[in-house]
């Protein structure tokens, strides 16, 4: 994820530790993947109560945009900054693939890049990735036009509600999404569907900032 | 609440052994040491050894850490070359890609843990092989596995499948490594004694390479990671024994993994590596703390004196035998400046890792061992390290079987349903429902993914560099004739790093025969290191690093020979490598090399005949090098738009395979001596290259003026292969039937009634 961030804008992300009580100034918080404490307990459960997460929270509030990849989509929900929750996958084992996406809502930063219904190529690497919400919450997060992203052409990899692969906060600010888009941004990784995300998010801001 | 207390009967049996438990032949015979060995341990020792001493003696001295039955043969091979930086006998092969880049790469089995329990077996495999690469100062950039199971319906083999599998991806896929090749294959003869072997690259600074030797009296010995437990005491002794139908009661004696930790213990020891704080640092794999100690001190010329006291243990009233052969994993042991102490210390705690002052060196060559007040071991520890006995034991030159013409295999009924039925068969089906249990992509770096004939990632840090991995071995060539079979091994290997348009560096080779004091087991052995180190030293590939694994049988049954090569390869330009998948309509098809012949010990004699005899093919390593170094040259030339080489199930498997990989058909008209042996024969040194159409006649006279054999054989063209009048199936049809046999097979269940 640092990589990809360094070659997409050119700049070399701030890295906070999961015990600082403070984060830096910034546009654009990410929390990406991996298995945070090994994920022993649920995964992301642990590290949503990581010292870090108070500020997160704090900015995110302050309408900050944070985009958590994979392990971080479910910290957030562990962190109760997204609803629902990623259960394991439908099929019980860890899946890495490529899937199809369709663009859910562009009128949003993260997804402003793409066109609505447009339907992206992005891979998925996760054991835990089968986004679950009761009824209720599911269709609120329908009505409030929270969906992102869906699993797209019979791709849904992990049984997931509604073939929900990432989401909304309310405000719009918050993202989280199981698939990996910094691993498909350049010509080497045979395609570059996922670069528009990190781009849109950034763009916007430099627009916003002038 | 009744019930908390257990009765005194049903308590856990007190593990605990004194050190001054007497020692009698029985236990001396349980700790895998015969008459002879036990008294040239009493003449080392001087007296006759402790309970800990006769421990560690035995771990020493077992097959898998000293060697003893391979060590004449394997100092024969090939191990030094122009690039190769350490070649056998640190943790890990260090091999030079220029621009002050090294990469540093090892393969090792873990064959008896995952028969136990697959899941932490395979998992706690992978583990120490990245361990082996980290600790030499390298981050890992890429894991392989080379899988063995037994048949299909065997009672157990789907169980094993299952758990070695997710157990490999549980611990790479945590650790954020990607695993970029492998091989699964199925035979009966690993029914009982499954082969795990794991390969893990990592990748370097030249100036920046940690060894084990230890230097400097009066330093700090720091043991750093996780806590010590009892698991895995004996491990190493037991990979050294045969299994028999107590193998249920071994359980115990595998390690439970801790990716988490070991991420961690990676993170930690490359910093502490940029401060400058470390002499000398050693991984404690097989045998723990024993072997670490031993080796930083051995070969440092010092000696090493520990206080177990200070050990970190994660269980009650561990004794100093136990603490000394635990295999608890994600642990390391290092020589400190003294100076940095305090700075090494910070380090370890801000990852949350265990960091004591254990000992520390000495000038007097003793291995002392310090417990409860009490000394519970002093050992030479020169002799413990280099004084293991070094076995010439008997062996016979492997028979030879007669060459077996064409004419005398039945051809297929139907050249259709043979190829359909081989491109389904167990061993040549698509092992995607295996690899996508793998992240193949973490860290961003992967440019070919598994099912293509090497695996490859870009060397992050340079604009245009690449590596290449490939795992390799046909064990039923090997079993046929180890000689041609270890040359067939490393040679497959070197043709698929060639087909990505990887210059071969160098190999690291995984030796999994059955019992070494069984003369023909022996005579496997010998022949097939004769075998590599001939073709590593035509194909310039030295071995760079290794591992041996003997007494691989199962109530007196031996696996298949099986000595798996690693191979590493370079890319100097990614953007001109070549791919399996990426024939486009209209590309001439060029067969490098000559029409098949060979049949015997071939997938079709297995699968179609239902045979498996004769000789193994024989593989020129003169031609093998002369095709090779064409097709490399091609490939960097930009002629080749795909390649791929041609292996198990002969010419018609490979045009399948690139054919389903791009989605394309193809029309191809070839000359045929015998139809069953062109399409299926499994000839050496062979290549099919896609060129452009404009390129394809410059191609041919570039062939013709090489003097390599070679034929226009036809080209991409439509949905459907068809070769002459014997072929013609749509690619959808061979892709449902490649596609189906494994996920289907895991499908049934886990465990059959009636197990063995």
């Amino acid at each position: 994820m640092i990589a990809a961030i360094s070659k997409i804008c050119g700049v070399t992300p701030l890295l906070a530790w999961h015990t600082d009580s403070t984060l830096p100034d910034s546009d654009l918080i990410i929390i990406p993947g991996g298995f945070s404490h090994g994920d022993y307990l649920r995964s992301g459960a642990i590290a949503a109560r990581a010292a870090v997460m108070d500020s997160v929270r704090e900015v995110a509030e302050k309408g900050v945009r944070i985009l958590g990849v994979c392990n971080g989509f479910q910290t957030l929900t562990e962190a109760g900054l997204l609803p629902g929750a990623l259960m394991r996958n439908a099929g019980i084992k860890f899946v890495c693939k490529e899937v199809k996406l369709s663009i859910a809502n562009n009128r949003n930063p993260f997804t402003q890049g793409y066109q609505l219904n447009e339907v992206i190529r992005c891979p998925v690497a996760h054991h835990d990735g089968n986004y679950f919400a009761d009824a209720k919450t599911l269709q609120q997060i329908e009505d409030n036009e929270q969906v992102a992203f869906r699993y797209a052409d019979g791709t849904n990899p992990n049984g997931s509600a509604n073939d929900i692969a990432g989401i909304f906060n309310t405000k719009g600010n918050v993202l989280g999404m199981m698939p990996h888009p910094e691993n498909l941004i350049e010509p080497a990784h045979g395609g570059i569907d996922g670069r528009r995300l990190f781009e849109g998010a950034l763009n916007l801001l430099k627009a916003e900032l002038a | 609440m009744p019930g908390l207390v257990a009765p005194a009967h049903a308590k856990k049996k007190n593990m605990t052994v004194n050190n001054t438990h007497p020692i009698t032949p029985q236990l001396i015979a349980d700790h895998g040491i015969n008459d002879e060995e036990y008294a040239r341990i009493v003449e080392l020792t001087e007296r006759e050894p402790t309970y800990t001493e006769l421990g560690i003696w035995s771990a020493m001295w077992n097959e898998h850490c000293s060697y003893k039955s391979s060590k004449k043969w394997l100092k024969t091979l090939p191990t030094e070359g122009p690039r190769v930086v350490y070649g056998p006998g640190e943790n890990a092969g260090v091999v030079d890609i220029g621009d002050d880049d090294v990469v540093v790469f090892k393969m090792e089995s873990h064959n008896h843990p995952s028969y136990i329990e697959p899941y932490q077996g395979a998992a706690t495999g992978v583990g120490g092989i990245l361990r082996d690469v980290f600790t030499m100062g390298a981050r890992p950039i890429a894991a392989m596995n080379a899988l063995r199971f037994g048949e299909p319906d065997h009672a157990k083999t789907r169980h094993l499948v299952s758990g070695v599998v997710s157990g490999v991806g549980g611990y790479g896929n945590s650790f954020g490594v990607p695993t970029v090749g492998g091989e699964v294959e199925f035979h009966p003869r690993y029914n009982g004694n499954i082969l795990v072997n794991a390969f893990a690259a990592g990748l370097a600074k030249r100036d920046a390479i940690y060894v084990s030797k230890a230097e400097g009296v009066g330093l700090p010995v720091v043991y750093l990671g996780a806590k010590t437990g009892r698991d895995g005491v004996g491990g190493a002794t037991m990979a050294s024994a045969e299994f028999d139908d107590s193998i249920d009661e071994k359980r115990p004696t595998v390690q439970v993994g801790d990716p988490f930790t070991e991420k961690c213990l990676l993170e930690a020891c490359l910093e502490l590596m940029a401060s400058g704080a470390v002499i000398a640092i050693q991984d404690m794999g097989a045998a723990g703390l024993t072997c670490s100690a031993v080796e930083m001190g051995a070969r440092g010329d010092l000696g090493i004196r520990l206080n177990l006291d200070d050990v970190p243990v994660r269980e009650d009233n561990m004794t100093a035998y136990e603490m000394m052969l635990s295999e608890s994993q994600e642990r390391m042991l290092m020589v400190l400046r003294p100076e940095k102490e305090g700075e090494a210390k910070a380090i370890f705690t801000k990852w949350g890792l265990d960091f004591a002052i254990v000992g520390e060196t000495t000038d007097d060559l003793r291995f002392s061992i310090h417990h409860q007040g009490e000394e519970v071991a002093n050992l030479p520890i020169k002799e413990l390290g280099d004084e293991a006995p070094e076995y010439d034991r008997p062996w016979i030159e492997p028979g030879v079987h007669n060459d077996q013409e064409p004419h005398l295999f039945a051809p297929p009924h139907d050249f259709n349903v043979a190829l359909i039925k081989m491109i389904g068969s167990p061993d040549l089906c698509s092992r995607r429902w295996v690899w996508e249990q793998y992240d193949t992509l973490i860290q961003g770096n992967s440019l070919q993914l598994p099912g293509g004939d090497a695996g490859v990632v870009r060397v992050e840090g340079h604009p245009t560099k690449g590596l290449a991995f490939s795992s390799d071995v046909t064990p039923r060539y090997v079993e046929a004739d180890p000689f041609e079979g270890g040359k067939q091994a490393v040679a497959e290997c070197y043709r698929n790093l060639i087909a990505t348009g990887a210059e071969p560096l160098a190999a690291t080779d995984n030796l999994n025969f059955g019992n070494p004091e069984k003369p023909e087991i022996m005579g496997q052995l010998v022949a097939a290191i004769r075998g590599i180190g001939e073709a590593c030293s035509a194909l310039n590939m030295p071995i760079v690093s290794g591992n041996v694994s003997l007494y691989n049988e199962t109530n007196g049954e031996a696996i298949l020979p099986t000595p798996t090569i690693g191979g590493v390869g370079l890319i100097d330009e990614t953007d001109k490598m070549a791919r399996i998948d990426t024939a486009d309509e209209g590309d001439v098809l060029f067969l490098i090399g000559t029409e098949g012949t060979h049949l015997s010990q071939s997938i079709y004699q297995r699968e179609i005949l239902g045979e498996e005899s004769g000789p193994a093919p024989t593989v020129d390593l003169i031609m093998e090098k002369a095709r090779g170094e064409f097709v490399l040259a091609a490939i960097r030339s930009e002629y080749a738009s795909a390649c791929h080489d041609i292996s198990d199930g002969g010419l018609a498997v490979a045009l399948a395979e690139m054919c389903m990989a791009s989605g394309y058909g193809m029309a191809c008209e070839i000359d045929v001596t015998y139809p069953h042996s062109a399409l299926f024969g499994e000839d050496q040194a062979r290549y099919i290259v896609a060129v452009d159409d404009q390129w394809a006649d410059m191609f041919a006279a570039n062939s013709e003026g090489s003097g390599v054999s070679f034929a226009r054989i036809g080209s991409v063209a439509g949905d459907r292969l068809i070769i002459n009048d014997l072929i013609d199936i749509s690619v959808d049809d061979m892709k449902s039937c490649h596609e189906s046999w494994f996920p289907t097979y895991m499908a049934g269940p886990a465990v059959a009634e009636a197990a063995e």
